[in-house]
């Protein structure tokens, strides 16, 4: 995991911590990841409606003795709040990678309010973030916060920066 | 909206569901909040049901990943109308993974019943079978009366799905039959009858 190809890094760290169910709905950060997901035969890959449809299928993934993973952005953490409900009431595992907007370098206003508010939403409904800045550190991030979803912490979140992913820019 | 229609009709709920999980053998089973989770309960607590006191919407959710995790088990999700309408972007998710193991069986009595029995949107127009059939789920159907509760039960319990049923049943206020309300136990319970003793770590 050196940084070069995070993208694969974070594919490899589900991997590793035996990942069998990735829900989703799509970033444009996430999309190679999506794409090793979905080419991966050990892998079950859930495209979803909302992001709270993920929170759930996760619980439902653990009660069948599987580990599952969900990937959004920043604004459908909103979406999740009270499926969360699962995960701080049941202990439920939750492993989630967020790809960030509405900070470093948004052109689009309407992701701030979300963006800005992600890390303490997670928070408040019991999960814990990490934020992820450095290409060389998302790999090692993703597995920390698997080991600490699937142990018995509940949720866990890597929060992929803008810095990171590269901003969305808008061209007439 | 017709509010008062569905306190005639002939199927009650506590008979259904206890017709649904009669002799259940390895059926695994998800209980949506409210009413459905305590019919599941009136009709015998098990380690293998996993009731839920919130989370509105996401019972169907939590049924596919059971399903899809326990392929070789079949997987019952046990829900009221107004639940499965907080979450019906999950049958879409439902018919795209289309797990032939899912059923989902809908107990339809057009109410909001923990709140008060006011109408939900079934009361008037929307049909859940015609959405679950357009979001592409191949076995869907309403069961009005005891003859369609008896191809209900049998597509429920034996064809290959994912299958939907709206049940219709009579808008009643029943006795209360609560499940254990610890979430973390009854999850670790479930997990522990279903995989063994080294579930919980």
């Amino acid at each position: 995991m050196t940084g070069a190809d995070w993208r694969r890094d974070i594919f490899q760290a589900l991997v590793d911590l035996d990942v069998r169910q990735v829900a989703f709905v799509p970033d444009a950060g996430h999309t190679r990841l999506i794409e090793m997901c979905c080419d991966d035969s050990r892998i079950v890959t859930v495209p979803l409606t909302t992001e709270e449809e993920g929170v759930a299928l996760l619980a439902g993934a653990w009660l069948g003795g599987q580990r599952g993973a969900l990937l959004m952005q920043s604004s459908g953490v909103g979406n999740c709040i009270n499926m969360l409900t699962l995960v701080k009431s049941c202990r439920f595992p939750a492993l989630i990678i967020v790809a960030m907007r509405g900070q470093w370098g948004e052109t689009n206003p309407w992701q701030m309010a979300m963006g800005q508010a992600t890390t303490e939403s997670l928070r408040l409904m019991g999960v814990v973030s990490i934020d992820a800045d450095r290409a060389e550190e998302v790999g090692a991030a993703v597995k920390a916060a698997g080991d600490m979803a699937f142990n018995g912490a509940g949720g866990a979140a890597v929060l992929l920066s803008q810095r990171l992913i590269g901003a969305k820019v808008f061209e007439d | 909206m017709d509010a008062a229609r569905a306190t005639t009709y002939p199927l009650r709920r506590r008979e259904v569901v206890s017709s649904l999980l009669f002799d259940r053998g390895e059926l695994l089973v998800i209980a949506g909040l409210g009413a459905p989770a305590w019919d599941a309960t009136a009709a015998g607590d098990s380690p293998l049901t996993f009731p839920l006191w919130g989370a509105m919407g996401g019972a169907s959710s939590m049924g596919l990943g059971l399903a899809i995790a326990r392929p070789e088990r079949r997987v019952l999700v046990l829900t009221g109308d107004g639940e499965m309408l907080m979450g019906m972007g999950s049958l879409a998710t439902v018919a795209a993974l289309a797990p032939g193991n899912l059923a989902i069986a809908v107990l339809d009595n057009e109410r909001y019943g923990e709140t008060g029995m006011q109408p939900t949107h079934t009361a008037g127009t929307t049909d859940l079978a015609a959405i679950a059939a357009a979001a592409g789920i191949p076995v869907t159907g309403t069961a009005h009366d005891a003859q369609g509760l008896k191809r209900a039960l049998s597509d429920l319990r034996g064809a290959v799905g994912p299958v939907f049923y709206a049940i219709k049943v009579r808008a009643e206020e029943l006795p209360l039959a609560l499940p254990p309300r610890d979430g973390v136990w009854l999850k670790d319970r479930f997990r522990t009858a279903l995989l063994g003793d080294g579930a919980s770590t």
